[in-house]
Order: structure tokens, then sequence, then C-alpha cells
């Protein structure tokens, strides 16, 4: 008989990844709701340290899954790893943090098993005592609940920032080391050191206001008049992916999911439709205003205050705008 | 090197999406369709691929007849023939049949390279790549920016969160999902799309490849309207009527400025 949940969590070279936590706090949140047990389990080489943190956590059991080969994170080693880990801990769930690392191995794990992971998960309710979970369709316009019809094991992935790490209930858990059979014929790919590409000159994080801008300037010639809008407030500029993938501003100053996380007491975003991989980097911003010609831009779910319309006639009126109020 | 990418129409991204009144999925009658733009620069850097090191690209593309219009623009970019997968209920797939169907199509290939984009602009999973490696017992890797070649493999750079990226080698054939965003993608010439009328696209039908839809894992059980969190003060009016208001919220409300 399978049951409780399992939150598998993140760490490299023995750091956690903080949405982890946010994974472990779920787990605890739907034992609760459907009446089972959590547990969590910790991958890699020497993890004894991490999964001690671990021990002092409201959690059924804690697995230490050890192993020469899981020293650096590799899909084949995760994912026969974690088959072995599956098969003897026998949960009815299996939820991770939706990470880049996990968007690598957990579609595998889940089609090994013949199963297939709901990825990217932002909510959940439980109906009749299943769970059903939430995700997103159309980049955020719109949303789908989706059930698991297969039985468990079940596999899922939760999006950053939809969980609460701070509800994480604390307790005692036993720590269970699991060494998992894995051979180096097994991991065909071969993982070399990771690396940045430049210094950061532009600590965004640090700004109180930001003004940020998307594909809806179009070009890079529009950039200017986003610009003066960002000096009329004092505030740094930034972007979404593409302005910074095109070159119309530089990469340090991009904003979500694979640039940098901010919260700034006011994010202006102009033109930014609001794809999950940039609200990701902002959502926790204080004050969020969106200037966008799309009534059912997902920005304007999260926005405090919003105009609907063309930005290229909205923002030099704002600008003005802001400087009358600023001399006043 | 032969390199496979597969491909997916979905509609395009300026639609105004309305919900079916089954709440199954949206209004689909009156959209206009195009290539899921993620796809479109895996595509992209398998045409480079080629023009580098020679070969063959093939366009493998599971979905309706209209599917065809997306298949037609990939060969007119440079793509030397395709496979189109013609099956019109594709919403009753999920991920894992869908990447069976790929899977069973490229049986008889035995690509060097399989490429795909990082994820679907309509559902999203971000899974089909990964599965579809599984499937074929390959080797992959994800977002990936660059494609080497190295002692008869490959060496390519995968992107990490918050500005890591990490190189990876793996050997030949292999399966990698490409990062949008990396490369200027290329416009379909006169000269390509007059090619294109003459290259070759084989037709198969799901039975044919001996993949259904039943049993899926998972099941969409409704659709919807996102909830708001928060309640947006949208501001009317003239663009400086608009941006007076608001400055005004700004200056005496939330009190930024």
């Amino acid at each position: 008989m399978s049951a409780g949940i399992l939150a598998v969590m993140e760490q490299r070279g023995g750091e956690w990844n903080r949405m982890s936590f946010e994974t472990l706090a779920a787990a605890q949140q739907l034992a609760g709701e459907l009446g089972t047990t959590a547990s969590a389990a910790v991958i890699g080489r020497g993890v004894a340290g991490l999964a001690g943190e671990l021990a002092s956590k409201q959690l059924d059991k804690v697995y230490a899954v050890e192993h020469d080969l899981l020293q650096d994170y590799t899909p084949d080693g995760y994912t026969a790893a974690l088959r072995q880990l599956v098969d003897r801990a026998q949960p009815q769930l299996v939820l991770f943090p939706h990470t880049y690392q996990v968007r690598d191995f957990l579609p595998k794990l889940a089609t090994a098993l013949g199963r297939v992971a709901i990825s990217d998960v932002v909510a959940h309710h439980v109906e009749s005592g299943q769970p059903v979970l939430v995700r997103q369709l159309f980049q955020g316009k719109i949303n789908v609940d989706v059930r698991f019809a297969a039985a468990a094991p079940n596999f899922a992935s939760l999006q950053a920032g939809a969980y609460r790490a701070d509800r994480l209930a604390d307790g005692t858990a036993p720590v269970e080391n699991f060494a998992p059979q894995i051979t180096s014929a097994d991991i065909r790919i071969k993982p070399l050191e990771l690396f940045r590409e430049s210094q950061r000159a532009v600590d965004l994080g640090a700004a109180e206001i930001i003004v940020s801008v998307g594909r809806g300037i179009k070009e890079a010639d529009n950039i200017p008049m986003v610009q003066q809008l960002a000096d009329a407030l004092g505030a740094e500029l930034a972007a979404s992916r593409p302005i910074c993938d095109a070159g119309w501003l530089p990469m340090e100053r991009q904003v979500g999911s694979s640039g940098q996380t901010v919260a700034p007491k006011m994010y202006l975003a102009v033109g930014i439709s609001g794809a999950i991989q940039h609200l990701v980097g902002m959502k926790g911003s204080r004050t969020v205003v969106a200037i966008n010609k799309d009534p059912n831009a997902p920005i304007f779910e999260i926005a405090d205050y919003g105009i609907v319309g063309d930005l290229f006639q909205v923002v030099p009126e704002l600008t003005e705008a802001v400087k009358k109020a600023r001399a006043s | 090197m032969k390199i496979v990418v597969a491909i997916k129409q979905v509609p395009a991204r300026d639609s105004q999406l309305r919900i079916a009144s089954s709440a199954k999925w949206i209004e689909d009658a009156d959209l206009s369709y195009e290539i899921n733009e993620p796809d479109a620069y895996a595509l992209e850097a398998g045409l480079q691929l080629k023009e580098k090191h020679g070969g063959e690209v093939i366009a493998l593309c599971a979905g309706p007849a209209r599917a065809a219009q997306t298949i037609r623009e990939a060969l007119a970019k440079g793509a030397d023939r395709a496979i189109h997968i013609e099956e019109e209920e594709m919403g009753a797939y999920d991920p894992l049949a869908a990447s069976r169907l790929l899977a069973a199509a490229l049986k008889s290939e035995s690509p060097d390279l399989v490429l795909t984009g990082l994820q679907s602009d309509d559902l999203g999973y971000g899974q089909t790549g990964v599965i579809l490696a599984e499937l074929l017992g390959l080797p992959h890797a994800t977002i990936i920016m660059e494609v080497d070649t190295k002692d008869g493999g490959i060496r390519v750079k995968r992107e990490l969160e918050d500005g890591w990226f990490q190189h990876v080698e793996m050997p030949l054939p292999a399966l990698l999902t490409i990062q949008s965003g990396i490369s200027k993608l290329r416009y379909a010439t006169l000269m390509g799309i007059k090619k294109a009328k003459t290259k070759e696209i084989k037709r198969l039908a799901a039975s044919d490849l001996g993949v259904s839809s039943a049993n899926p894992s998972i099941t969409l059980d409704r659709v919807y309207a996102p909830e708001r969190t928060k309640q947006t003060q949208l501001f009317e009016g003239s663009p400086k009527e608009a941006a007076a208001q608001l400055v005004e919220k700004l200056k005496f409300e939330a009190r930024v400025i």
C-alpha cells in the first residue's frame, strides 16, 4: 500500500535551493488535508548535514540519498536514484520545486515509471479526498484544474512563490540513509563547472523603484522613452527577457527566473504581458503598476494600478505628470 | 548530422482567448495559428547546425490538418523534409502519449540529434523534449544556449537560474531542448517558399504508429479565467487623464513618489 507525500529537496554543493522549503511546506499542508504524512528527501554526496536540518521539521521521515555519483547533478543519476527511492518509500505523491534542474529530470523520471508529472503548479484544492492541481495555460492567461488519472506514485512540481516556506511546521523526524545502486555506466552526460558570464554592475535588488520594459516596446529606438520615465521617477531601468535577448538592454537588467529577483517599493511594468518567468522575479514588489494594451494580460492580475492603453501615448504623458508631481 | 526538430502549432501569441462552453479548452474555431515560438528557436538552431556541419533537418509535427501550414513554413525556412502525424484530437493526448507519437514516428529515422523548444506557449508543460529523450533512450540536456561538436559527441551550454551557466558533454545521438531568444530567427525567402512546395511531407496517422490517447495519466478537469489576487485600480480616459490619475494615486495613496 502506498501512502504519504514526499518532498524532494534541491541542493547544490551543500547549499539549499530555497524554493525547496516552499515545496516542503506544501507537502505538510497537503498531507494534512489528505490525512496522510509528509516526508522529505535530499540527494547528493555528503548530505548528512542537510538531512539533519530537515530532521527538525514535522515530517514522518527524512531520506538522505547518498552516492558518490550524485556529487554533481546529472539527469541519469538523479532519475536512477529517485526511481529506487520511490520504490522504497512508496509515496502516493512526490513534490518538487519547479526549478531548472527539476525541469531537466522530472519528466524523465515520470516517463520511466509510466506517469506524467503535473508541472509548474500554482495552487491546489482537494475534492473527494483527491488533490486537484491548478496550472496556468497560455503564459498565465488561463488557469486549468488538472487531476491525476493514474495510480500512485504521482508527481508534481510547484512554481516559485506558490507556497509559503514560513508556514513550515517544526517537529522531529528520523533520518534514513538510502544508498541507491548506480554505476558510472548509467551516467551518459558529463557535467562541467558552473560559471557566470560577467560581474553584475547593476544591483536591481537595491533599487526602490524599477521601471521595466517588455515586448510591447517593439523597437530598440523606443527604449529612451521608457528611460525618460525611469529618470523622472529616479528609478532603475529593467526589462523582461525578450528585450535583453534582443540586446536592447544588457542581460544584467533582466528581471525574472533567469535574471534577477526584485522586490522594490514600486515596480512599473511597461508593455510586459506578465509571463510566469517574469512574474516570479518581481511579484514580491510592494506596489505594482502596469501599462499594457491588452486588458487580459496576466500582469494585471498582480497589478495594484493599471492603465489599459497604447504605451507610446501613455508613457510620455506619465513622464510629464511625474515631473510635475515631483516639482510641486 | 541528421537533425530532427519537433515543432508544434499553437494559437498566435496575441490571440484573444475565450473559454469554450464545455470549459475543457478554449474556443478554437476562429483563432489563427503559428509555430510555437520556442520551437522556432529549436528550428533555427537545427538549421544553423546543418549549415555548419552538413546533413539534413527534418521537421516533425503532431497536429491536425491545419498544422500543415506551420510545417510548410519550416520547410520554406530550410528544413529538408517533414513528418506530419495527422491527429485532429491532440487535446486527448497527455504529454506522454503525445511524445509516444513523436517517438514512434522517429523509429525508422535514427537521427543524430533531436531538438525541441523549451515549452509550448499553449499547454506549457515544458516536458515533451525530456519525455521524448527517455522514450528514445537518448541522453539529453535542457535549456541549451549553444551547441558545439566535440570528439564525436557534443558540448552544450546549459542555462541555469540566476545568471549561472554550465557546459555539459554527451555522446550522440542525443536530445536537446533549446532556449528561446538565443539567436535571430530567419525569415523564409521567396526561393525558400518556392522550394518548399517540392519537399517531401510524410503523413502518418496515430493508428499507423500504434499509439492511442486512451488511459491518460493526467486529465484536464476545467479551464477558467484566473481569479485576480489583487483588485487592480484601472485609470480610464485620455492618456493624459489616465496618467494624471495614476500619478495622484502613486503620490497620495501608494506614497511611492
